[in-house]
Protein backbone atom coordinates (compact mmCIF):
# COMPACT_ATOMS: atom_id res chain seq x y z
CA UNK A 1 0.00 0.00 0.00
CA UNK A 2 2.84 2.38 0.94
CA UNK A 3 4.63 1.35 -2.52
CA UNK A 4 1.76 2.05 -4.32
CA UNK A 5 1.01 5.72 -3.05
CA UNK A 6 4.75 6.27 -3.35
CA UNK A 7 4.57 5.16 -7.12
CA UNK A 8 1.66 7.11 -7.92
CA UNK A 9 2.97 10.33 -6.54
CA UNK A 10 6.28 9.52 -8.09
CA UNK A 11 4.15 8.91 -11.82
CA UNK A 12 2.17 12.08 -10.96
CA UNK A 13 5.29 14.63 -9.64
CA UNK A 14 7.37 13.63 -13.15
CA UNK A 15 4.29 14.00 -14.81
CA UNK A 16 3.56 17.52 -13.47
CA UNK A 17 7.49 18.08 -14.39
CA UNK A 18 6.77 17.60 -17.76
CA UNK A 19 3.71 19.64 -18.32
CA UNK A 20 5.33 22.27 -16.40
CA UNK A 21 8.14 22.37 -18.90
CA UNK A 22 5.41 23.43 -22.02
CA UNK A 23 2.84 25.40 -19.31
CA UNK A 24 3.10 29.08 -20.61
CA UNK A 25 4.92 31.46 -18.68
CA UNK A 26 5.56 35.58 -19.15
CA UNK A 27 7.60 36.22 -21.81
CA UNK A 28 11.17 36.99 -20.50
CA UNK A 29 10.69 34.90 -17.61
CA UNK A 30 10.48 31.47 -19.90
CA UNK A 31 13.82 31.75 -20.40
CA UNK A 32 14.94 31.28 -16.57
CA UNK A 33 12.09 28.58 -16.01
CA UNK A 34 12.90 26.12 -12.98
CA UNK A 35 14.00 23.09 -14.16
CA UNK A 36 11.34 21.03 -12.24
CA UNK A 37 11.51 17.64 -14.23
CA UNK A 38 14.77 17.42 -13.19
CA UNK A 39 14.16 18.46 -9.50
CA UNK A 40 11.12 15.74 -8.96
CA UNK A 41 13.43 13.26 -10.76
CA UNK A 42 16.82 14.20 -7.95
CA UNK A 43 14.18 13.72 -5.37
CA UNK A 44 13.31 10.35 -6.32
CA UNK A 45 16.38 9.15 -6.99
CA UNK A 46 17.53 9.99 -3.57
CA UNK A 47 14.45 8.29 -2.04
CA UNK A 48 13.32 5.38 -3.92
CA UNK A 49 17.15 5.01 -5.95
CA UNK A 50 15.42 1.07 -6.66
CA UNK A 51 13.15 2.66 -9.29
CA UNK A 52 14.41 5.86 -10.57
CA UNK A 53 17.23 5.07 -12.33
CA UNK A 54 18.98 5.72 -15.94
CA UNK A 55 16.17 4.02 -17.27
CA UNK A 56 13.31 6.71 -16.42
CA UNK A 57 15.42 9.52 -16.62
CA UNK A 58 15.92 8.51 -20.26
CA UNK A 59 12.27 7.90 -20.51
CA UNK A 60 11.12 10.71 -18.88
CA UNK A 61 13.74 13.03 -21.08
CA UNK A 62 12.54 11.93 -23.81
CA UNK A 63 9.11 12.73 -23.30
CA UNK A 64 9.84 15.63 -22.50
CA UNK A 65 11.96 16.15 -26.05
CA UNK A 66 8.69 14.85 -27.07
CA UNK A 67 6.70 18.11 -25.89
CA UNK A 68 8.80 20.74 -26.32
CA UNK A 69 9.74 20.00 -30.07
CA UNK A 70 13.09 20.35 -29.36
CA UNK A 71 16.12 18.07 -30.69
CA UNK A 72 15.22 14.37 -29.59
CA UNK A 73 17.30 12.84 -27.11
CA UNK A 74 18.50 16.24 -25.70
CA UNK A 75 16.93 16.02 -22.48
CA UNK A 76 17.19 12.45 -21.93
CA UNK A 77 21.37 13.11 -22.55
CA UNK A 78 20.93 16.04 -19.82
CA UNK A 79 18.81 14.05 -17.35
CA UNK A 80 20.70 11.08 -17.17
CA UNK A 81 23.81 12.93 -16.26
CA UNK A 82 22.22 14.04 -13.41
CA UNK A 83 20.33 10.94 -12.39
CA UNK A 84 23.43 9.02 -12.55
CA UNK A 85 25.44 11.75 -10.55
CA UNK A 86 22.39 11.78 -7.95
CA UNK A 87 23.04 8.31 -7.58
CA UNK A 88 26.82 8.19 -7.80
CA UNK A 89 26.57 10.54 -4.38
CA UNK A 90 23.66 9.43 -2.99
CA UNK A 91 24.81 8.36 -0.12
CA UNK A 92 26.15 11.45 0.69
CA UNK A 93 23.58 13.91 -0.16
CA UNK A 94 20.86 12.18 1.40
CA UNK A 95 22.51 12.89 4.63
CA UNK A 96 23.66 16.55 3.96
CA UNK A 97 21.20 19.35 5.78
CA UNK A 98 18.66 20.79 3.38
CA UNK A 99 20.42 24.39 2.68
CA UNK A 100 23.43 22.13 1.60
CA UNK A 101 21.71 19.83 -0.18
CA UNK A 102 20.20 22.87 -1.92
CA UNK A 103 23.77 23.85 -3.18
CA UNK A 104 24.76 20.51 -4.35
CA UNK A 105 21.40 21.29 -6.23
CA UNK A 106 22.46 24.54 -7.80
CA UNK A 107 25.88 22.45 -8.81
CA UNK A 108 24.25 19.45 -10.46
CA UNK A 109 21.61 22.10 -12.00
CA UNK A 110 24.11 24.63 -13.05
CA UNK A 111 26.32 21.54 -14.77
CA UNK A 112 23.10 20.80 -16.81
CA UNK A 113 22.93 24.26 -17.99
CA UNK A 114 26.64 23.61 -19.02
CA UNK A 115 26.22 20.44 -20.80
CA UNK A 116 22.65 22.28 -22.79
CA UNK A 117 25.22 25.36 -24.14
CA UNK A 118 27.49 22.39 -25.25
CA UNK A 119 24.82 20.45 -27.35
CA UNK A 120 23.71 23.96 -28.40
CA UNK A 121 26.71 25.15 -29.58
CA UNK A 122 27.50 21.49 -31.24
CA UNK A 123 24.13 21.76 -33.27
CA UNK A 124 24.89 25.37 -34.29
CA UNK A 125 22.35 27.07 -31.92
CA UNK A 126 23.45 30.80 -30.69
CA UNK A 127 24.30 31.11 -26.97
CA UNK A 128 22.42 31.33 -24.22
CA UNK A 129 21.13 34.67 -22.70
CA UNK A 130 22.28 35.41 -19.61
CA UNK A 131 18.49 34.86 -18.02
CA UNK A 132 18.57 31.10 -18.64
CA UNK A 133 21.59 30.92 -15.68
CA UNK A 134 18.99 32.04 -13.69
CA UNK A 135 16.87 28.83 -13.36
CA UNK A 136 19.87 26.71 -11.92
CA UNK A 137 19.28 29.64 -9.16
CA UNK A 138 15.96 29.31 -9.06
CA UNK A 139 15.85 26.00 -8.67
CA UNK A 140 17.79 25.79 -5.92
CA UNK A 141 15.30 28.55 -4.26
CA UNK A 142 12.63 25.39 -4.71
CA UNK A 143 14.24 22.64 -2.87
CA UNK A 144 13.58 22.78 -0.26
CA UNK A 145 10.30 23.69 -0.58
CA UNK A 146 9.51 20.65 -2.76
CA UNK A 147 11.76 18.47 -0.90
CA UNK A 148 9.66 19.29 2.26
CA UNK A 149 5.82 19.11 0.54
CA UNK A 150 6.70 16.17 -1.38
CA UNK A 151 7.76 14.58 2.14
CA UNK A 152 4.99 15.65 4.11
CA UNK A 153 2.05 14.35 1.13
CA UNK A 154 4.26 10.59 1.64
CA UNK A 155 3.91 10.86 5.25
CA UNK A 156 0.46 11.47 5.33
CA UNK A 157 -0.24 8.84 2.29
CA UNK A 158 1.74 6.42 5.06
CA UNK A 159 -0.37 8.00 7.71
CA UNK A 160 -3.62 7.17 6.24
CA UNK A 161 -2.75 3.38 4.93
CA UNK B 1 24.73 -1.52 9.54
CA UNK B 2 23.35 0.60 6.21
CA UNK B 3 26.22 2.37 6.05
CA UNK B 4 28.66 0.04 5.73
CA UNK B 5 26.83 -1.93 3.44
CA UNK B 6 26.30 1.01 0.86
CA UNK B 7 30.29 2.41 1.31
CA UNK B 8 31.34 -1.05 0.96
CA UNK B 9 29.38 -1.94 -1.89
CA UNK B 10 30.20 1.54 -3.48
CA UNK B 11 32.83 0.68 -5.90
CA UNK B 12 31.11 -2.43 -7.74
CA UNK B 13 28.34 -0.25 -7.62
CA UNK B 14 30.07 2.28 -9.81
CA UNK B 15 31.42 -0.19 -12.37
CA UNK B 16 28.01 -1.55 -12.55
CA UNK B 17 26.53 1.73 -13.24
CA UNK B 18 29.14 3.43 -16.02
CA UNK B 19 28.17 0.63 -18.18
CA UNK B 20 24.38 1.35 -18.59
CA UNK B 21 25.27 5.28 -18.15
CA UNK B 22 27.25 4.72 -21.43
CA UNK B 23 25.25 3.06 -23.41
CA UNK B 24 22.13 5.67 -22.62
CA UNK B 25 24.64 8.25 -23.29
CA UNK B 26 25.52 6.65 -26.67
CA UNK B 27 21.68 5.75 -27.63
CA UNK B 28 20.87 9.83 -26.71
CA UNK B 29 23.48 10.65 -29.17
CA UNK B 30 22.12 8.47 -31.52
CA UNK B 31 19.10 9.92 -31.25
CA UNK B 32 19.84 13.63 -31.23
CA UNK B 33 22.17 13.18 -34.58
CA UNK B 34 19.55 11.51 -36.53
CA UNK B 35 17.08 14.06 -35.29
CA UNK B 36 19.82 16.91 -36.35
CA UNK B 37 20.23 15.55 -39.92
CA UNK B 38 17.10 13.22 -40.57
CA UNK B 39 14.49 15.02 -38.55
CA UNK B 40 13.11 12.03 -36.92
CA UNK B 41 11.54 14.30 -34.63
CA UNK B 42 8.76 15.35 -36.83
CA UNK B 43 7.43 12.16 -37.62
CA UNK B 44 7.57 10.79 -33.97
CA UNK B 45 5.85 13.56 -33.00
CA UNK B 46 3.14 12.96 -35.89
CA UNK B 47 2.77 9.00 -34.88
CA UNK B 48 2.49 10.00 -31.20
CA UNK B 49 -0.07 12.84 -31.75
CA UNK B 50 -2.59 10.79 -30.16
CA UNK B 51 -0.44 11.28 -26.78
CA UNK B 52 1.29 15.08 -27.75
CA UNK B 53 -2.21 16.66 -28.60
CA UNK B 54 -3.82 16.21 -25.11
CA UNK B 55 -1.01 17.34 -22.82
CA UNK B 56 -0.24 20.36 -25.11
CA UNK B 57 -4.22 20.79 -24.47
CA UNK B 58 -3.74 20.43 -20.38
CA UNK B 59 -0.50 23.18 -20.59
CA UNK B 60 -2.96 25.62 -22.19
CA UNK B 61 -5.32 25.29 -19.93
CA UNK B 62 -4.38 27.74 -17.35
CA UNK B 63 -3.54 30.50 -19.71
CA UNK B 64 -7.41 29.83 -21.51
CA UNK B 65 -8.92 30.14 -18.08
CA UNK B 66 -7.06 33.14 -17.38
CA UNK B 67 -8.08 35.01 -20.11
CA UNK B 68 -11.45 33.56 -19.48
CA UNK B 69 -11.52 34.97 -16.43
CA UNK B 70 -10.00 38.43 -17.76
CA UNK B 71 -12.57 38.35 -19.88
CA UNK B 72 -15.70 38.28 -17.48
CA UNK B 73 -13.52 41.15 -15.33
CA UNK B 74 -13.75 43.33 -18.55
CA UNK B 75 -15.73 45.99 -17.07
CA UNK B 76 -18.14 48.05 -19.56
CA UNK B 77 -16.43 50.62 -20.42
CA UNK B 78 -13.38 49.20 -21.37
CA UNK B 79 -15.74 46.91 -23.59
CA UNK B 80 -17.71 49.94 -25.02
CA UNK B 81 -14.34 51.95 -25.94
CA UNK B 82 -13.24 48.89 -27.58
CA UNK B 83 -16.06 48.36 -29.26
CA UNK B 84 -15.56 51.98 -30.86
CA UNK B 85 -11.97 51.62 -31.36
CA UNK B 86 -12.75 48.58 -33.58
CA UNK B 87 -15.94 49.87 -35.61
CA UNK B 88 -13.71 53.06 -36.32
CA UNK B 89 -10.65 50.72 -37.19
CA UNK B 90 -13.14 48.86 -39.93
CA UNK B 91 -14.22 51.85 -41.49
CA UNK B 92 -11.02 53.10 -42.43
CA UNK B 93 -10.29 49.59 -43.62
CA UNK B 94 -13.10 49.50 -45.44
CA UNK B 95 -11.97 52.65 -47.08
CA UNK B 96 -8.88 51.60 -48.04
CA UNK B 97 -10.03 48.34 -49.42
CA UNK B 98 -12.19 50.20 -52.13
CA UNK B 99 -9.41 51.99 -52.96
CA UNK B 100 -7.52 48.94 -53.14
CA UNK B 101 -10.29 47.02 -55.18
CA UNK B 102 -9.64 49.26 -57.50
CA UNK B 103 -6.17 49.13 -58.01
CA UNK B 104 -6.45 45.94 -57.80
CA UNK B 105 -8.38 45.63 -61.49
CA UNK B 106 -5.97 47.58 -62.83
CA UNK B 107 -3.15 45.68 -61.92
CA UNK B 108 -5.04 42.88 -63.02
CA UNK B 109 -5.18 44.79 -66.22
CA UNK B 110 -1.55 45.65 -66.38
CA UNK B 111 -0.75 42.63 -66.08
CA UNK B 112 -2.67 40.96 -68.40
CA UNK B 113 -1.17 43.52 -70.82
CA UNK B 114 2.12 42.81 -70.03
CA UNK B 115 1.19 39.13 -70.46
CA UNK B 116 2.41 38.39 -66.99
CA UNK B 117 0.98 35.24 -65.12
CA UNK B 118 1.48 36.37 -61.48
CA UNK B 119 -2.18 35.95 -60.39
CA UNK B 120 -2.29 33.48 -57.90
CA UNK B 121 -5.18 33.74 -55.67
CA UNK B 122 -5.27 34.01 -51.89
CA UNK B 123 -6.78 31.35 -49.35
CA UNK B 124 -7.01 32.51 -46.00
CA UNK B 125 -7.93 30.54 -42.81
CA UNK B 126 -8.31 32.02 -39.01
CA UNK B 127 -6.82 29.52 -36.57
CA UNK B 128 -6.27 30.33 -32.99
CA UNK B 129 -2.69 29.97 -31.09
CA UNK B 130 -2.38 26.98 -28.34
CA UNK B 131 -0.36 29.30 -25.38
CA UNK B 132 2.22 26.65 -25.06
CA UNK B 133 5.58 27.47 -24.62
CA UNK B 134 7.58 24.97 -26.27
CA UNK B 135 11.65 25.47 -26.25
CA UNK B 136 11.99 29.04 -25.17
CA UNK B 137 15.56 28.80 -27.17
CA UNK B 138 13.23 27.93 -30.77
CA UNK B 139 10.87 30.58 -31.70
CA UNK B 140 8.03 28.45 -32.08
CA UNK B 141 4.24 28.27 -31.52
CA UNK B 142 1.49 25.81 -31.97
CA UNK B 143 -1.94 26.46 -33.73
CA UNK B 144 -4.69 24.71 -32.35
CA UNK B 145 -5.51 23.49 -36.04
CA UNK B 146 -4.28 20.35 -38.15
CA UNK B 147 -4.28 18.54 -41.20
CA UNK B 148 -8.19 17.83 -40.22
CA UNK B 149 -8.58 21.66 -40.44
CA UNK B 150 -6.76 21.36 -43.87
CA UNK B 151 -3.48 22.95 -42.21
CA UNK B 152 -0.30 22.06 -44.63
CA UNK B 153 3.37 21.46 -44.21
CA UNK B 154 4.60 24.98 -45.89
CA UNK B 155 1.61 27.42 -45.25
CA UNK B 156 2.45 30.65 -45.09
CA UNK B 157 1.14 32.58 -41.37
CA UNK B 158 0.46 35.96 -40.95
CA UNK B 159 -1.51 38.68 -38.68
CA UNK B 160 -2.74 42.37 -38.77
CA UNK B 161 0.62 43.39 -38.54
CA UNK B 162 2.49 41.08 -41.66
CA UNK B 163 4.35 37.54 -42.18
CA UNK B 164 4.81 35.65 -38.91
CA UNK B 165 6.27 32.53 -40.35
CA UNK B 166 5.32 29.17 -41.55
CA UNK B 167 3.83 25.68 -40.92
CA UNK B 168 6.01 23.35 -40.32
CA UNK B 169 4.99 20.51 -38.24
CA UNK B 170 1.19 19.28 -38.64
CA UNK B 171 -0.61 16.34 -36.54
CA UNK B 172 -4.12 15.22 -36.81
CA UNK B 173 -5.56 18.95 -34.61
CA UNK B 174 -1.87 20.72 -34.03
CA UNK B 175 0.45 22.24 -36.17
CA UNK B 176 3.34 23.90 -35.26
CA UNK B 177 4.57 27.10 -36.80
CA UNK B 178 8.73 28.26 -36.76
CA UNK B 179 8.55 32.16 -36.71
CA UNK B 180 10.25 34.66 -38.68
CA UNK B 181 12.37 35.33 -35.82
CA UNK B 182 13.82 31.63 -35.54
CA UNK B 183 17.52 31.20 -35.82
CA UNK B 184 16.72 28.39 -38.81
CA UNK B 185 14.45 30.58 -40.46
CA UNK B 186 15.20 32.28 -43.51
CA UNK B 187 12.31 34.73 -45.82
CA UNK B 188 13.34 36.18 -49.05
CA UNK B 189 12.49 39.99 -48.95
CA UNK B 190 12.32 43.01 -51.18
CA UNK B 191 12.53 46.74 -50.16
CA UNK B 192 9.25 48.29 -50.73
CA UNK B 193 10.44 51.63 -51.81
CA UNK B 194 13.63 50.44 -54.17
CA UNK B 195 12.78 47.04 -55.15
CA UNK B 196 16.17 45.62 -53.49
CA UNK B 197 15.90 42.06 -53.24
CA UNK B 198 17.48 39.90 -50.14
CA UNK B 199 16.91 37.69 -47.89
CA UNK B 200 16.08 38.19 -44.03
CA UNK B 201 17.37 35.61 -41.36
CA UNK B 202 16.18 34.71 -38.07
CA UNK B 203 18.75 35.63 -35.03
CA UNK B 204 16.32 33.71 -32.17
CA UNK B 205 16.08 36.86 -30.29
CA UNK B 206 11.76 37.62 -30.44
CA UNK B 207 12.43 40.52 -32.38
CA UNK B 208 14.88 40.87 -34.16
CA UNK B 209 15.63 39.64 -38.45
CA UNK B 210 19.06 40.22 -39.59
CA UNK B 211 20.32 40.74 -43.54
CA UNK B 212 23.40 39.86 -44.16
CA UNK B 213 25.76 41.05 -47.38
CA UNK B 214 24.02 44.10 -48.82
CA UNK B 215 26.02 45.48 -50.97
CA UNK B 216 27.16 49.09 -50.77
CA UNK B 217 25.51 50.18 -53.59
CA UNK B 218 21.96 48.53 -52.60
CA UNK B 219 18.99 51.39 -52.26
CA UNK B 220 18.52 50.48 -48.79
CA UNK B 221 17.58 52.80 -45.90
CA UNK B 222 16.71 52.85 -42.45
CA UNK B 223 12.91 52.65 -42.12
CA UNK B 224 12.15 50.79 -45.33
CA UNK B 225 9.51 47.97 -45.11
CA UNK B 226 11.00 45.09 -46.15
CA UNK B 227 7.95 42.79 -47.99
CA UNK B 228 7.95 39.18 -49.29
CA UNK B 229 9.33 38.98 -52.69
CA UNK B 230 7.64 35.63 -53.56
CA UNK B 231 10.95 34.03 -54.60
CA UNK B 232 10.67 30.72 -53.71
CA UNK B 233 7.29 30.73 -53.76
CA UNK B 234 6.81 29.62 -50.20
CA UNK B 235 5.28 33.25 -49.01
CA UNK B 236 3.22 35.20 -51.32
CA UNK B 237 4.48 38.38 -52.64
CA UNK B 238 3.79 41.64 -51.08
CA UNK B 239 3.18 41.34 -47.66
CA UNK B 240 5.53 43.08 -45.19
CA UNK B 241 8.03 41.37 -43.07
CA UNK B 242 10.08 43.89 -41.73
CA UNK B 243 11.06 47.14 -40.93
CA UNK B 244 15.14 48.51 -41.35
CA UNK B 245 16.35 49.78 -38.14
CA UNK B 246 19.69 49.48 -38.64
CA UNK B 247 22.71 48.95 -41.00
CA UNK B 248 26.36 48.45 -40.15
CA UNK B 249 29.57 47.85 -42.47
CA UNK B 250 30.52 44.49 -41.99
CA UNK B 251 33.50 42.97 -40.45
CA UNK B 252 35.43 43.16 -43.93
CA UNK B 253 33.65 46.67 -44.97
CA UNK B 254 32.99 45.95 -48.74
CA UNK B 255 28.88 44.70 -48.05
CA UNK B 256 26.48 45.68 -44.81
CA UNK B 257 24.97 44.02 -42.26
CA UNK B 258 20.83 45.58 -41.46
CA UNK B 259 19.08 44.78 -38.41
CA UNK B 260 14.81 44.45 -39.21
CA UNK B 261 12.03 44.76 -36.56
CA UNK B 262 9.32 42.03 -37.61
CA UNK B 263 6.07 43.85 -38.55
CA UNK B 264 4.19 41.09 -37.19
CA UNK B 265 3.37 41.18 -33.79
CA UNK B 266 5.43 38.62 -32.67
CA UNK B 267 4.26 38.80 -28.55
CA UNK B 268 1.35 35.79 -28.13
CA UNK B 269 -1.63 37.26 -30.62
CA UNK B 270 -4.79 35.25 -30.12
CA UNK B 271 -5.12 34.49 -33.57
CA UNK B 272 -3.27 34.19 -36.70
CA UNK B 273 -4.33 33.81 -40.39
CA UNK B 274 -2.80 30.88 -42.36
CA UNK B 275 -2.52 32.31 -45.94
CA UNK B 276 -2.51 29.73 -49.01
CA UNK B 277 -1.48 30.73 -52.45
CA UNK B 278 -2.82 28.81 -54.98
CA UNK B 279 -1.00 29.53 -57.96
CA UNK B 280 -2.70 28.39 -61.47
CA UNK B 281 -0.88 26.16 -63.16
CA UNK B 282 0.01 27.23 -66.90
CA UNK B 283 -2.59 26.07 -68.87
CA UNK B 284 -1.26 24.18 -71.96
CA UNK B 285 -4.24 23.79 -73.64
CA UNK B 286 -6.05 26.67 -74.66
CA UNK B 287 -8.14 27.64 -71.71
CA UNK B 288 -11.90 26.03 -71.70
CA UNK B 289 -13.21 29.39 -69.73
CA UNK B 290 -13.07 33.10 -71.80
CA UNK B 291 -12.38 35.32 -68.66
CA UNK B 292 -12.55 33.51 -65.53
CA UNK B 293 -12.42 35.63 -62.05
CA UNK B 294 -8.86 35.07 -60.43
CA UNK B 295 -10.97 32.94 -57.83
CA UNK B 296 -12.38 30.51 -60.09
CA UNK B 297 -9.42 29.75 -62.40
CA UNK B 298 -7.59 27.15 -60.57
CA UNK B 299 -10.30 25.16 -59.66
CA UNK B 300 -11.46 25.39 -63.22
CA UNK B 301 -8.15 24.23 -64.83
CA UNK B 302 -7.90 21.44 -62.37
CA UNK B 303 -11.07 20.05 -63.33
CA UNK B 304 -10.61 21.10 -66.98
CA UNK B 305 -7.03 18.47 -66.17
CA UNK B 306 -8.90 16.00 -64.51
CA UNK B 307 -11.88 15.16 -67.02
CA UNK B 308 -8.81 15.30 -70.11
CA UNK B 309 -6.42 13.44 -68.38
CA UNK B 310 -7.87 9.69 -68.56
Amino acid sequence: MIRQSSTVMRAASLLAGLLFQIIPLPSGLDLARPYLLALFLCYWCLETPEKTGLGTAFIYGLLADLFSSGLLGEQALRLVILVFLVSRFRARLRFFPLWQQALAVLVLLLNDRLIMSLLHWLVNDHALSWVAWLSPVLGMLLWPWLFVAIDMLRLRAREKS
Amino acid sequence: MVYASSSSKRFSDSASETLPLLAYLILASALMLTDHRMNIGQQTRKQLSVVIEPVWWLASLPARMWSGVDDELATRQALQDNNERLVRELQIVNARMQRMSAINVENQRLRDLLNANRNGSLQVQMVSILDVDLNPYRQRIVLDSGSLQGVKIGQAIMDAGGILGQVIEVTGNKATALLVTDADHAIPVQVARSGFRSIAFGTGEPNSLLISDIPQSADIRIGDVLVTSGMGGRFPAGFPVAIVESLKPNDTGLFMVGRAKPAARLDRGLEVLLVNEIIPSPPITKPVIGTPTPIAKPDATAEAGKIKTP
